[in-house]
């Protein structure tokens, strides 16, 4: 019986793990039968461990640790990001607010908003082309902010639309200013809302940055990734799909626990 | 004019009529309740007098002034509390005052804001927010953001239906004291009778919905200050609660009766079942009532 409770105290630990060895087994398994392409789990290993040792070493432009491409890439998800949810945040406000800018505008952002950033990156790249030297850096970071607003405008305009009369009848009653309104009621009404969408944002940006760098091959988790694809360095290109997963997972890990105090709040 | 002025005020939703020719007048100073059943309107009615509805037609005044709009000049106490949860009780009742009073300082918003916390007893709640206290720590909040706005009336909309006996015993002991402090006008909505009459100059029933509109009034002629147990051996209080309460259920069962259909019944005689069948199976044809003209009935000794 106490065995079992220790298990079961456990479980959370053990049953991922188990869930990772399966399927590194697989990963094994068929890169020594059926797919002769694919590095075996030690071959990566031997591969990629002076990246994952040396996380911040910087041995060349495209020959660095791979936490300091990471670091590279964050940087450029943050600007790309916090440019989201500032353009983000007051257009979903807007359409929460007013019925004639939803019918306005609504129809223009279904359609915007399913468009890949693969196809968004070219026209960035084409809009900043005489910013010269950081044309690609702007054209990355319209890029992610292009994608990752949407998250955060319509849950934003759903939270706005939301807020329970009452809350509204109080700003009345006192004859609250506009300012008043927005700071002391609209905002901290809509919050919680607000940061679902940021959480979604910031996944979607990470997605994106990927991509973006892929294409431009600036320094960073995508581009070394595809650097690695052309010198045909397979084990690396594993290296940086589990990095950039493990990333991901960390920061939407982050965000829920931002989200969940505002949820209580 | 009365301070308070409703004159054939109607208001429906959407084809719905909730309230039809709501006529109302308050004095100043005066307690008035108004008594009625949950979803006659009383909702709407306060709501009108606030300003947050228009209503479809008739007039309204307040201070011979035209209500148009909400404004700091209507205290309200809603049902529902209406506190912003994020928020804390000092931080509910500032916004309030702030919003009334924004040329004072600092230190005199601070000492006007103490003062009403204290005076609702909150002092040691003052710096939780509203999903850390109880319905009755709530409704105080409530009441204690109402009155610092110092506004010319008080409308009090159920405020306390929602909270147990016990709590809402002293609150209403509380709504008496603050009341007999600074005579505020005050409309108080409430389904209980006997709370109107405890706090009350006058009551006046909503009759039941749709289309409710305000019965006669019933002064109160209790004097004050009123003892909770003492006032149950009034013999005005036993009449007046009869007479409220009569006139409420009365104005439903007029209702009702409005809305039923006229009920006919059948044309048709009840049959004997010691007839046997017929060849055919069914007994004889049915006795039509209208064709009975002689009806005998016999009975074995
Ligand atoms: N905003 C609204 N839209 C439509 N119907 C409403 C609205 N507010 C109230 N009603 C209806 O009006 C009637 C009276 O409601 P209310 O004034 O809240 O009653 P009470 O406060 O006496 O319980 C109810 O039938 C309710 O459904
Ligand atoms: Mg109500």
């Amino acid at each position: 019986m106490k065995e079992d409770n220790f298990l079961k105290k456990i479980d959370w630990l053990i049953l991922p793990l188990l869930g990772m060895g399966v399927v590194v087994l697989l990963w094994q398994v068929s890169s020594a039968t059926s797919a002769k392409e694919l590095p075996s789990p030690a071959k990566t290993w031997a591969s990629s461990k002076d990246y994952i040792l040396k996380p911040f070493e910087k041995r060349g432009e495209m020959d660095q640790g791979i936490l300091r491409f990471t670091w590279y890439s964050l940087v450029l998800v943050a600007k790309g990001y916090a440019l989201a949810l500032i353009i983000g945040t007051p257009i979903g406000f807007f359409l929460g607010l007013s019925k004639m800018f939803t019918k306005t505008f609504d129809p223009i952002i279904q359609i915007l908003r399913p468009v890949s950033p693969l196809a968004w990156l070219p026209l960035g790249l084409v809009l900043f082309v005489s910013a010269g030297k950081n044309a690609s850096e702007l054209g990355a970071l319209f890029t992610i902010a292009v994608c990752a607003m949407w998250p955060t405008v319509l849950n934003t305009a759903v939270g706005v639309r939301a807020i329970p009369q009452d809350y509204l009848n109080v700003a009345k009653v006192l004859k609250l200013s506009r300012t008043k309104t927005l700071f002391k009621v609209l905002i901290p009404a809509t919050l919680p809302y607000m940061f679902t969408g940021f959480r979604l944002s910031l996944g979607i940006a990470w997605l994106v940055i990927v991509a973006a760098e892929m294409l431009t091959g600036r320094p960073g988790v995508g581009g070394f990734l595809w650097q690695e694809y052309n010198a045909l360095i397979y084990e690396h290109i594993i290296l940086c799909i589990i990095t950039i997963g493990v990333v991901g997972f960390v920061l939407d890990r982050l965000m829920s626990v931002v989200e969940r105090r505002f949820k209580t709040a | 004019m009365a301070y308070l002025e409703l004159k054939n005020v109607s208001k429906s939703f959407g084809g719905a009529q909730v309230l039809k020719d709501i006529n109302l007048s308050v004095e100043k100073g005066e307690f008035v309740a108004i008594v009625g059943f949950s979803g006659a309107g009383k909702t709407t009615l306060i709501s009108l007098i606030a300003g947050l509805l228009q209503p479809d037609s008739g007039a309204m005044t307040l201070n011979d002034l035209e209500i148009t709009a909400p404004g700091p000049d209507r205290g309200i106490v809603f049902q529902n509390y209406s506190l912003l949860p994020w928020l804390t009780v000092y931080e509910n009742i500032l916004l309030a005052v702030e919003a009334v009073n924004p040329n004072w300082s600092a230190d005199k918003k601070k000492e006007h804001v103490e003062k009403y916390i204290a005076m609702v007893n909150l002092t040691p709640a003052r710096d939780k927010k509203p999903g850390e206290l109880s319905g009755g720590m709530r409704q105080r909040v409530s009441v204690a953001r109402a009155l610092a706005m110092n506004p010319q009336i008080l409308l009090l909309d159920e405020p306390l239906s929602a909270l147990d006996a016990l709590t809402r015993a002293t609150l209403q002991d509380e709504i008496s004291r603050i009341w007999s402090e600074d005579r505020k006008t005050v409309v108080l909505i409430t389904n209980d009778p006997d709370e109107g009459i405890y706090l009350a100059d006058r009551i006046i029933p909503l009759t039941a919905g749709p289309g409710a509109t305000l019965g006669p009034s019933f002064t109160v002629e209790i004097p004050r200050p009123r003892d909770r147990k003492a006032i149950n051996h009034y013999p005005a209080f036993k009449k007046l609660r009869r007479d409220i309460v009569e006139f409420m259920l009365n104005s439903r069962t007029h209702r009702a009766a409005a809305v039923t259909r006229k009920l006919t019944l059948p044309d048709i005689e009840p049959e004997d079942l010691n007839i046997p069948r017929t060849m055919t199976g069914w007994r004889t044809t049915p006795i039509r009532k209208r064709e009975v003209e002689n009806v005998s009935v016999e009975v074995n000794s």
